[in-house]
């Protein structure tokens, strides 16, 4: 496969899995904080085109919950009750991050049957749907980390690549001091000194973009790298040498030699940062209930109950690691074209 | 006091037992009067292993505050008279026998005869009263003073002779006999000097010398090794017997190892490195109960505890430096109404469910029922209603906007924070339950985990929080122990902590029958008078009681006379009783 075809690729099931995750309200089918009290700890769903009976059913179909209540018969499936899957059900309708969606949903069945594919967590709520919504959340925060961080980077690189000198000297010393910087504890004061009324998901946010705020160090050097060697190359001295000021120089021929790199930040720093939003959740600092993200996901598995009792509650976990892994071919593809094209 | 909060096996209990050192027991001498106690007859030797949380801070009894310290030195030390932890009663302990005078002020105690410390050192009335100057010395500023000062006034100590002490209280005190529980008696002869100098503060750390160390209770110091561990052995001069007349204790060495985490200690138990495991959630209870009958340790659920979780709401007077921001949020809190349609709204049976699977009982009022002496059976249990809530809102004047937002009479939206401590992870779940329960009143609720010091911080000096999810364990069943709760001065009076005068008749009215079960000693007259204490919580819900975790125990199959008790420490008390089979 070429490194452009692996690019397509690539973006295409990226663009899939996002556009999965920006409809989580069609695709999940349930609100990501119903509770049902009655399955906690719910093991997936098993959906069955054969009954009891033996008989085949093209309408694939589910059980019911046998004996509610009794937390022994969770997951125990009731065979006298089966609840057929109907396809494009009216569901509750449901928010999230301020924006209103649809109540049309992709599947579902009618209650009291239930269907969690990813079973559910300790409130009795649908992982699935969870991880559905929750990639929004994860995916939004490390979208905007990335972009922070790299509109940073390449204002500093660029100034400092493209004048050098003394505020090369500066910017770049700084850049030290970024990436020196204990930014666990900084998140932990940051957090101690904000007031209570701010709800949690803006607090995450913040927490994010301060993140992505204390993040630019690195991109910086990188792109004040290329700027360096950029502005040396003949086409750009000839420019010079006609009267163009330093904004054309910058403008016309010494970014547009960026953009590779920055793509490529980009691509590498976003699962970075959803996997930084993984640790916040960890160490407290995340999204507050009931709202759910990647990292909310993954902390339940710090007790020792979940970790050795419910094995579904490492799907997400495993979800994650193809979307990684296609970030990073997406990243490296870009990386290889960026080489293999002629400046 | 009230305190706020949180198949190798085999192989390995034999090399135990092979390495446990022998410490034989000494001859009964000419006049020692020994306790019998009645647990089943044992035989010495082995050792027991048990994990703590964390390092203990300190070896001193005037000092010790954290769990770790106290669980220490509850086998190092001994009372005069002892809470049966089997039986919640008193019974004699360092005092064979005691009298009270007829007003109930005078308190005569016959302290056992022949009795010696750890070190050999006989005990006497010197060594008591030595004891309680300490304590109730301010410049120690033990956590043990609090008690001994009854209507205002320190306990006055009496020796009437070698053997007989007289206990002088300002005014009758219902419990008494129960204050002498866990008061430790402290040797004269190792800490005269130290508390002399001024030092009595810095004695017994935990890297005292263990010769150096000695005190009444059936164990003695051997060896600390910083971060790993702390190694009890045998106190040869313990002063009980088995009915056989065997000196007890039976076990030649505990040996406390430090796990720092729940999970960890629950994984340490389950491959057999410590015997016994106590304080532990019910969803790790449900892991252990799986290889229950391959490992060779059983578990027991006692039942409901003393423990009682809730939630409440910010009641401090808004002048009383209360944020503005809150003093608004404070009007609906303060209508009865409100919190009424909370607690109806509340899925009791759902937080027992799904944060205690089960193992947990839904509560209407602070008395759980697993103290069953001073249960109100009367206090009414409500079913869970969302339109009897709805309907107490509407008469408060509360209505809802049509995405079913609920709004107070100003138009304002009701939205408010609870406060929960985020290393306690059942707390935080039932906050979670109950922001949903609240959500489907159309109110907007955030559930905000905070590091436990910060919290409390908010709770009891800067009021600066709307609502808060809490848990109190009291040290006793008795009400006593729950005095700095109820009384509107306390220090613990959650919802408006210090107050000068009580601020609503209802908290008059319980302050005069706190007062009173305090001073009635007749056990159906103080029961009367905590009932109503108990309907005055039920109705006008100053805290929302929710759910009563039951007490979770386990312990290796080979430890025989073990039985846990609900009252803290729920698996050792009896620890001179235990023995290995």
């Amino acid at each position: 496969m070429t490194h452009r075809q692996k690019l397509v690729c690539s973006a295409a099931v990226l663009a899939m899995f996002s556009c999965v995750i920006l409809f989580a309200g069609f695709f999940a089918p349930y609100d990501f904080a119903a509770q049902d009290r009655d399955a906690p700890f719910a093991p997936p769903t098993a959906i069955h085109f054969v009954d009891a009976a033996g008989a085949f059913h093209i309408r694939p179909f589910v059980y019911g919950p046998r004996d509610s209540g009794q937390t022994a018969a969770i997951g125990a499936a009731d065979l006298r009750q089966s609840y057929p899957l109907h396809w494009f059900v009216l569901g509750a309708p449901c928010k999230i991050a301020g924006l209103n969606t649809s109540r049309l949903r992709l599947f579902g069945v009618e209650k009291p049957g239930r269907i969690f594919l990813m079973g559910s967590d300790a409130y009795g709520r649908d992982q699935f749907s969870r991880f559905l919504y929750g990639g929004q959340i994860s995916l939004l925060a490390g979208l905007i980390a990335a972009i922070l961080s790299v509109s940073i980077g390449i204002l500093a690189g660029g100034i400092a690549g493209y004048y050098g000198g003394w505020l090369d000297g500066i910017l770049m010393r700084g850049a030290e001091l970024f990436l020196a910087l204990p930014w666990l504890y900084l998140l932990f004061a940051v957090r101690a000194a904000l007031p209570l009324h701010i709800s949690q998901w803006q607090v995450f946010l913040l927490l994010i973009s301060l993140m992505g705020l204390i993040g630019w160090a690195r991109p910086a050097r990188l792109i004040r790298g290329v700027v360096l060697s950029a502005k040396e190359r003949n086409f750009v001295l000839a420019a010079r040498g006609f009267g163009a000021s330093d904004a054309y120089l910058l403008r016309r021929h010494v970014l547009p030699q960026t953009y590779a790199v920055l793509l490529t930040q980009i691509t590498l720093l976003v699962p970075q940062y959803v996997l930084a939003e993984v640790t916040l959740t960890f160490l407290g600092l995340g999204v507050g209930e009931p709202m759910p993200s990647w990292g909310a996901l993954l902390s339940s598995l710090q007790q020792y109950s979940v970790l050795s009792s419910y094995w579904w509650m490492f799907l997400p976990a495993l979800l994650l690691i193809p979307l990684f892994v296609v970030f990073y071919a997406a990243a490296d593809a870009l990386q290889e074209l960026h080489k293999s094209v002629p400046l | 006091m009230a305190k706020i909060r949180i198949s190798r096996a085999c192989l390995v209990a034999v090399a135990i037992f092979s390495a446990g050192s022998a410490a034989h027991a000494l001859p009964k001498q000419a006049g020692e009067e020994r306790m019998i106690v009645g647990g089943a007859t044992g035989h010495a030797g082995g050792r027991l292993v048990v994990a703590l949380r964390s390092e203990p801070k300190t070896l001193n009894p005037a000092l010790a505050l954290d769990e770790p310290s106290r669980d220490v030195i509850r086998c190092l030390t001994a009372d005069l008279i002892h809470i049966n932890r089997g039986s919640l009663k008193t019974e004699p302990s360092l005092a064979k026998s005691w009298s009270v005078s007829r007003d109930g002020r005078q308190y005569t105690l016959q302290l056992r005869r022949g009795v010696r410390f750890s070190d050999g050192q006989p005990f006497n009335a010197a060594d008591v009263i030595f004891s309680f100057q300490v304590y109730l010395d301010e410049k120690v500023d033990s956590s043990q003073r609090d008690l001994l000062v009854v209507g205002g006034k320190p306990i006055n100590v009496v020796k009437v002779d070698d053997y007989t002490v007289r206990f002088e209280l300002a005014q009758p005190y219902a419990a008494a006999e129960r204050l002498f529980d866990s008061v430790a008696i402290l040797p004269r002869h190792l800490l005269d000097s130290d508390y002399r100098a001024g030092a009595f503060s810095q004695a017994w750390t935990l890297s005292i010398p263990p010769n150096q160390f000695a005190g009444l209770g059936p164990f003695r110091l051997k060896e600390y090794v910083a971060g790993q561990r702390l190694v009890l052995e045998r106190n040869p001069y313990y002063w009980k017997s088995d009915r056989a007349g065997n000196q007890l204790p039976y076990l030649n060495e505990v040996t406390f190892l430090f796990v720092p985490s729940e999970d960890a200690q629950v994984i340490r138990f389950q491959s057999g490195d410590t015997d016994v495991l106590s304080r532990f959630s019910a969803d790790n209870f449900a892991v252990l109960q799986k290889q229950q009958s391959q490992k060779g340790y059983h578990l027991d659920d006692l039942g409901a505890g003393l423990e009682y979780n809730f939630l409440f709401f910010n009641l401090n007077n808004p002048g009383a430096n209360v944020p503005p921001e809150i003093a608004k949020k404070q009007v609906w809190f303060q209508d009865l109404r409100f919190r009424q349609a909370v607690s109806a709204a509340i899925d009791r049976e759902g937080i027992v469910r799904l944060v205690y699977s089960g193992r947990a009982t839904p509560i209407w009022d602070q008395v759980t029922p697993g103290n069953k002496l001073w249960l109100d059976e009367n206090i009414a249990h409500p079913q869970r209603s969302l339109a009897h809530a709805r309907e107490l809102l509407k008469s408060a004047g509360f209505s809802w906007e049509n995405d079913g937002a609920l709004v107070d009479p100003h138009g304002e939206h009701v939205e408010f924070s609870i406060l929960t401590s985020s290393s306690n992870a059942q707390r935080t779940k039932i906050a979670t339950i109950v922001q949903d329960d609240l959500s489907q009143l159309g109110m907007t609720v955030q559930v905000v985990p905070l590091e436990f010091r910060a919290m409390v911080d908010r709770l009891l000096n800067t009021h600066n929080y709307e609502a808060a999810v809490m848990g109190l364990v009291s040290g006793d069943a008795d009400p006593t122990s729950e005095m700095n709760v109820w009384l509107s001065s306390g220090e613990t009076h959650l919802w408006h902590p210090r107050q000068e005068n009580p601020a609503t008749p209802w908290e008059s009215e319980m302050d005069h029958l706190m007062q009173q079960q305090l001073v009635t000693l007749d056990y159906a007259k103080r029961k009367k008078l905590y009932d109503r204490v108990q309907d005055i919580v039920a109705e006008e819900l100053p805290v929302i009681c929710l759910v009563s975790p039951n007490i979770l125990v386990g312990a290796a199959n080979r430890v025989a006379n073990f039985r846990p008790a609900i009252l803290v420490p729920y698996a050792l008390w009896n620890i001179e009783e235990l023995y290995v089979q």
